[in-house]
């Protein structure tokens, strides 16, 4: 496991190295070495604020990927599974979703003011459209031998959508929710860059305009990448489940 | 003995590119109650489709399939498809894969399911899934999972052609040996004849496609049989016969 994590190490290291290099070598009077960033993260850990800005983020994060979750699952699976659903509402769906979700902010602020429900509502968006997809593409390539071995014995429609439908789907709506937690995260960010007070966006736009502070711009940003990749590796850990390997393994 | 499947004028065929692709250009066939035919023929002559149309999983253009005397609507229960790309549910164990085609109030779901999976000798891999049997396991998982809902009809399309020819040998042997406990009607499909001669009662030997039924042959052999006598030798060259060889 921790071999396995050399080469990575060493080409974050590496990058590292090379910032450091660049930084002295230009006499850069604004931009921070790495060590400059360290110091800044840590006087962020010191006063507290930097667990408020991530817990602000991730809090907003999560209320508006729960939901999409809560939507788009359900939705998908109906849509995947029947013709007339998808006929009705593929075409909205796929005209909602290339439009991104920062084109949104200023009907976002319009609707919801400068509060957590603004970014709740953007972060829904950018969630919502890849998990449908994802569900409904899982809905339509369920190989055929399992849907015709499940009308052979004869099953209850509730026993084929919970023991077939939804298990056979199950590894693409996983997938698309790793997709829509990465949009959820990329966004997030963005829009707290815009409209709010809190939340690791907000800090880096913050202390660019409170006096240049760029060591603690390069500590958001670090900050953002990191819990980013924690993120994923949780999102990871679910293509793990005994039920859903099978899909995974090949 | 009573005909269980009645296959009257059956005819289909295939819409493709540029016109219509005939598969099946009238056959005609009657299974009798316990019965075991086996049906042969060419890759692509149209196997699958007969096999599909007599579980109901497909309608002919023209003619009737009828089981027990009555028309045959779609797939039932009463006649489970051993398929031939394997269905046994990768996402569920292998119990719940057993428990897939029963009541979940019935008291003797357990020990159904348990006596079946002891059949094809799987007890202890309950808790297995798909990915970790091997292909001859899954296999006796998805016999077992017919099995146990005791159906009247297995239909079998190319059940062994996947395992390799010491496990489909051995698949077979074990299969005859508890179809020999249980009485079922059985409709094998393959391009192996020998296959055919070791299990069935009758041979139907379709022709290229379209299919029709080109030749029937009786297997008068004893069980077990002995697939290195002389009658075996004998019958198996006549059925290659057919098939121009
Ligand atoms: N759903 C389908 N649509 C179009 N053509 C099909 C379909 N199913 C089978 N065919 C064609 O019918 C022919 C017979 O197929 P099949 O019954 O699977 O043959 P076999 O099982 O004997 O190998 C093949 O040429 C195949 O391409
Ligand atoms: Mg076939």
């Amino acid at each position: 496991m921790l071999k396995r994590a050399i080469p990575a190490l060493a080409v974050v290291l590496l990058l590292v190295g090379v910032w450091w290099i660049c930084v002295v070598a230009t006499h850069s009077p604004i931009f921070p070495t790495p060590l400059a960033v360290v110091t800044a993260t840590l006087e962020l850990l010191r006063d507290g604020t930097l667990w408020d800005h991530i817990g602000a983020s991730l809090f907003r994060v999560a209320a508006g990927f729960l939901i999409a979750v809560l939507v788009a699952v359900p939705l998908g699976l109906w849509m995947g599974w029947v013709q007339g659903a998808f006929r009705t509402f593929n075409p909205i769906v796929q005209l909602l979703r290339p439009i991104s979700p920062i084109a949104w902010i200023p009907i976002a602020i319009l609707w919801f003011g400068v509060g957590d429900a603004s970014p709740i509502f953007l972060i829904f968006l950018s969630s919502v459209f890849p998990l449908v997809v994802q569900t409904v593409t899982g809905v339509h390539t369920i190989e055929r031998q399992y849907l015709r071995a499940a009308e052979n014995f004869g099953v209850s429609r509730r026993k084929l959508f919970v023991q077939v439908v939804i298990p056979a789907a199950l590894p693409q709506i996983i997938v698309g929710m790793r997709i829509a937690l990465g949009v959820a995260w990329l966004v997030v960010v963005a829009a707290e860059m815009i409209a709010l007070h809190s939340g690791l966006g907000y800090l880096i736009i913050d202390s660019r305009n409170a006096g240049n502070r760029y060591d603690l711009v390069v500590a958001g940003m670090v900050i953002i990448g990191v819990t980013g990749l924690l993120l994923d590796t949780m999102m990871r850990r679910m293509e793990g489940l005994r039920a859903v390997r099978w899909r995974y393994a090949r | 003995m009573p005909a269980k499947i009645v296959a009257d004028g059956i005819r289909k065929s295939y819409a493709n590119g540029n016109g219509t692709l005939p598969v099946i250009a009238g056959i005609d066939l009657a299974v009798a109650d316990g019965e075991f035919v086996a049906i042969v023929g060419p890759s692509g002559c149209g196997k699958t489709t007969l096999l599909n149309i007599l579980a109901g999983f497909d309608r002919p253009d023209v003619g009737s399939v009828k089981v027990d005397g009555a028309v045959r609507g779609g797939p039932s229960r009463k006649g489970i498809v051993i398929s031939q790309r394997g269905s046994v549910f990768p996402w569920l164990t292998v119990e719940q894969n057993m428990y897939f085609g029963l009541n979940g109030h019935d008291p003797d779901r357990k020990s159904r399911a348990d006596h079946y999976l002891g059949l094809v000798g799987l007890r202890g891999f309950e808790r297995g899934y798909a990915h970790e049997l091997s292909g001859g396991m899954l296999k006796r998982v998805e016999l077992a999972r017919a099995l146990v809902v005791r159906p009247e009809i297995l239909y079998m399309d190319e059940p062994f052609s996947a395992l390799d020819a010491l496990t489909s040998l051995r698949t077979r042997i074990e299969v005859l040996r508890i179809l020999d406990q249980e009485r079922h009607t059985c409709v094998l499909i393959t391009h192996d004849v020998e296959e055919a001669i070791h299990m069935a009662d009758r041979i139907i030997v379709l022709s290229p496609r379209p299919a029709t039924i080109q030749a029937i042959f009786d297997v008068p052999l004893s069980r077990p049989r002995d697939l290195a006598s002389r009658e075996a030798a004998t019958l198996k060259a006549a059925v290659l016969r057919e098939f121009g060889l």
